[in-house]
């Protein structure tokens, strides 16, 4: 028995749910939703607990050799002085992510046995939904960035399938093949920024590879060295994975598919692959302050844009959506600001919440019979008690109210912002007002979509629709979650103590290295507690601004809309931007696929030669099938001319003096 | 002795005279023997080559060719009674079953 058993076997964590996948996959159809209930949560199940046993020894590993866990299982791909075999690594960063992964997957596992009880294609549903837990946990497991790329491609494909899982609904396949598409364009500066790694590094294993990089010189702000462009590459592929500016547009789409994809997938574990990917490579991006600003930047316009457009959105799951995106921001402006712990930290938290909020909207429109737009809900908080108190747990959180956890994690990642140092104060002091703006904003809209949707008057005919609680395998992973969106943040409470330390930070000080807020301890602190009340005063102001306009005088609203009619209309219809993709990328694309590739290029090119050589192998045979006289006589002219002609070569051909194949001499 | 260019030239010439009655007879016994003659007349330039070169390599050919010969004029000749049967003629221009 080995020391660590689970540690060393460490490919059992993600193998469980493929194992799931497949027998689900495979033999599910004939069986009844019992029996691929339990495949599918007994091998989450498994895999959750092999987790939490392997983050045990992990631990005691690490106490004993204070270094990442690497182990190596096969050779997958050798080429020349390439290598990429399939080794998973485990360090604090890992912990964080295998447990979240493996423990929210678990939790909106058990919810979706209730949510699709009554839906077709259960065993498909299932199967997909495994598979992606089996990606995603290669993807956080991967010990080099090639065996990531399987993960993160795998995430991919599982994304696409469960969006697209009522595939009858054009809506749907569209969307998914949306999400697909984005995501290329993002995996392609991946790629691209893998070669460049190789190429420089000659490795593309995490430990060798940041070793090496880690004593190359800071490359300060316009100089594009070999880590500048890596960096920027690697993040463009995480745009595209985290739904950021200007590869965000699949993710409000992607909410076609059913809510509990929504909750693990677009919500709490797929779409922060990207914050992963960066917060893997900080030591690229510290390297860098090009990539450094365009992080913090492109993740703080991105959380702000977003919060803008979920303002007036009606479709209770398109809102938190938008919240996603905005909140994916948050985490890169985290990054971006070099507070990857905190944008970690973040990451934790939203999961928790962002998998309660979609969790509960789906208690929601289970209770309202499929019923997604807010105009038509109204005054259910009575009905559905339970889901109204999940709900604005969740709502509480996001919005940074204290104690929750969002809070937590919000005012870390506000206060890196505020003491940035790449790019001079003011880009810092910039980053932390738009941050703020954000916040007032995440609070307004979601304190909006609780009053619309829990409060006022009931906009629905009860005769049409029966609302009813959700049943206890929808509810007590809901509480769970509460539970964890109440305390998860509690991890950096005490910081807000006199002497006392963010513990979240600690933890991941082996991954990150140093604490960041270190040396003005003092000053540090008491700027914290300012930052924090501030924060909580905006949060407080959204909060009270939603319900003036949504309870006190729900007429206003309209009026309001009116006079601003070219800001809501812009805000309603998501700044064109769909509309401006279209014009600039999809429509070319569309017409140069039917008149070039498809009228010229298919028909004329392919169709043309395939075409071609059958109608001139046709043509030969109708012209060499009269010498088939039939006539023996003529045969034995042929053989008579066809001796001629080879004696004839033999003797005349050319050779140079040398013997023609030998024959003559 | 006879020099070798007598056999070669007597040899090209029974050969051609075998191609001619080859392709201009039509009665496919005169056919089969015109294409026995052909044989023959190789079997003679090999066996004055081989006489001219002193090796055997020649004669030990000519065994085979006429081994060769004899089992060609048992199928040859199997083939040709058929055709007799079935059609009534010995006419090569009548066996055109295979015309297109």
């Amino acid at each position: 028995m080995p020391a660590h058993p689970i540690l060393e076997y460490l490919w059992i964590v993600p193998l469980l749910p493929l194992l799931g996948s497949a027998v689900n996959g495979l033999f599910g159809a004939k069986w009844p939703n019992k029996i691929v209930n339990w495949v599918a949560i007994g091998s989450t199940g498994l895999s959750f607990l092999g987790a939490l046993e392997a983050v045990r020894e992990f631990f005691d590993y690490f106490a004993q050799n204070h270094e990442t866990f690497h182990k190596a299982f096969f050779t997958w791909i050798a080429a020349g002085n390439f290598r990429a075999d399939f080794d998973l690594q485990m360090d604090q960063l890992t912990v964080v992510m295998v447990l979240v992964v493996t423990g929210v997957g678990w939790l909106i596992h058990i919810y979706a046995t209730a949510y699709m009880a009554h839906e077709g294609g259960y065993y498909r549903f299932f199967s997909y939904l495994n598979l992606f837990m089996f990606f995603m946990l290669i993807l956080v497991l991967a010990a080099n960035y090639v065996l990531l790329f399987v993960g993160w491609e795998g995430v991919g494909l599982s994304s696409y399938l469960l969006i697209g899982f009522y595939f009858l609904k054009k809506s749907a396949s569209d969307a998914g093949k949306k999400a697909f598409i984005v995501n290329r364009i993002g995996d392609f500066g991946f790629m691209l920024g893998m070669f460049l790694l190789f190429r420089n590094f000659g490795t593309l294993d995490f430990v060798q590879l940041f070793a090496k990089a880690d004593p190359s010189a800071f490359e300060p702000l316009w100089k594009f060295g070999a880590l500048t462009v890596a960096a920027l590459l690697l993040f463009m592929g995480a745009c595209g994975k985290s739904a950021q500016l200007p590869l965000y547009v699949w993710l409000p789409d992607a909410m076609e598919g059913p809510t509990p994809v929504s909750a693990l997938i677009h919500a709490a574990t797929m779409v922060t692959a990207g914050v992963y990917v960066v917060a893997r490579s900080h030591i690229l991006f510290a390297h860098s302050e090009t990539a450094m600003l365009a992080v913090a930047i492109v993740g703080c316009a991105t959380a702000f844009f977003a919060a803008t457009i979920g303002l007036v959105q009606t479709d209770i799951k398109r809102v938190l959506a938008y919240s996603t995106v905005s909140q994916l921001g948050y985490m890169f402006l985290a990054c971006g600001v070099g507070a990857f712990s905190a944008g970690i930290f973040h990451l934790m938290t939203h999961a928790f919440f962002k998998a309660l909020l979609f969790l509960a909207a789906g208690s929601v429109i289970h209770a309202m019979g499929g019923e997604q737009d807010m105009n038509r809900m109204g005054g259910l908080s009575k009905k559905i008690r339970w889901t109204y108190v999940m709900m604005l747990t969740a709502t509480l959180a996001i919005a940074g109210f204290p104690p929750f956890a969002g809070f937590f994690s919000k005012d870390s990642i506000l206060l890196s912002a505020f003491q940035n140092e790449y790019g001079g104060r003011n880009v810092g002091y910039t980053l932390y007002a738009f941050g703020l703006a954000t916040a007032l904003l995440t609070a307004f809209y979601m304190f909006r979509l609780i009053f619309l949707t829990f409060h006022g008057k009931q906009r629905y005919d009860e005769h049409q629709v029966h609302v009813h609680e959700s049943p206890n395998n929808m509810l007590v992973p809901l509480m769970i979650l509460a539970v964890l969106s109440t305390v998860g943040g509690w991890f950096a409470a005490p910081a807000f103590l006199p002497g006392g330390t963010d513990y979240f930070t600690k933890f991941l000080q082996p991954v990150f290295g140093g604490l960041e807020v270190a040396g003005t301890e003092v000053e540090a602190h008491s700027l914290e507690i300012w930052l924090a009340g501030v924060a909580f005063m905006i949060a407080l102001i959204g909060a009270v601004v939603a319900y003036w306009l949504y309870l006190k005088r729900p007429e206003k609203t309209n009026g309001l809309a009116k006079s601003l009619k070219p800001a809501y209309a812009t805000l309603l219809n998501k700044y064109y931007v769909d509309e401006l993709y279209a014009v600039v990328v999809v429509r070319p694309l569309l017409w140069i696929s039917t008149n070039v590739l498809w009228k010229v290029t298919d028909v004329v090119g392919i169709d043309g030669a395939v075409n071609g050589i059958a109608r001139g192998t046709t043509a030969i045979g109708d012209g060499v099938r009269h010498t088939q006289s039939g006539n023996t006589r003529s045969y034995a002219v042929w053989v008579v001319v066809g001796a001629i002609v080879v004696i004839a070569i033999i003797f005349f051909w050319p050779s140079g003096g040398k013997p023609f194949l030998g024959m003559v001499h | 002795m006879v020099p070798t260019n007598y056999y070669v030239i007597l040899s090209a010439i029974l050969f051609g005279l075998g191609v001619f009655a080859f392709i201009f007879k039509r009665n496919i016994i005169t056919i089969f023997m015109s294409i026995e003659l052909m044989l023959n007349a190789v079997n003679l330039a090999f066996v004055a080559f081989s006489q001219a070169l002193g090796k055997l390599d020649g004669q030990v050919f000519v065994l085979f060719v006429i081994v060769v010969a004899a089992a060609e004029a048992a199928v040859g000749l199997g083939i040709i009674i058929l055709i007799a049967r079935n059609r009534q003629t010995l006419n090569v221009e009548r066996v055109d079953l295979l015309k297109l």
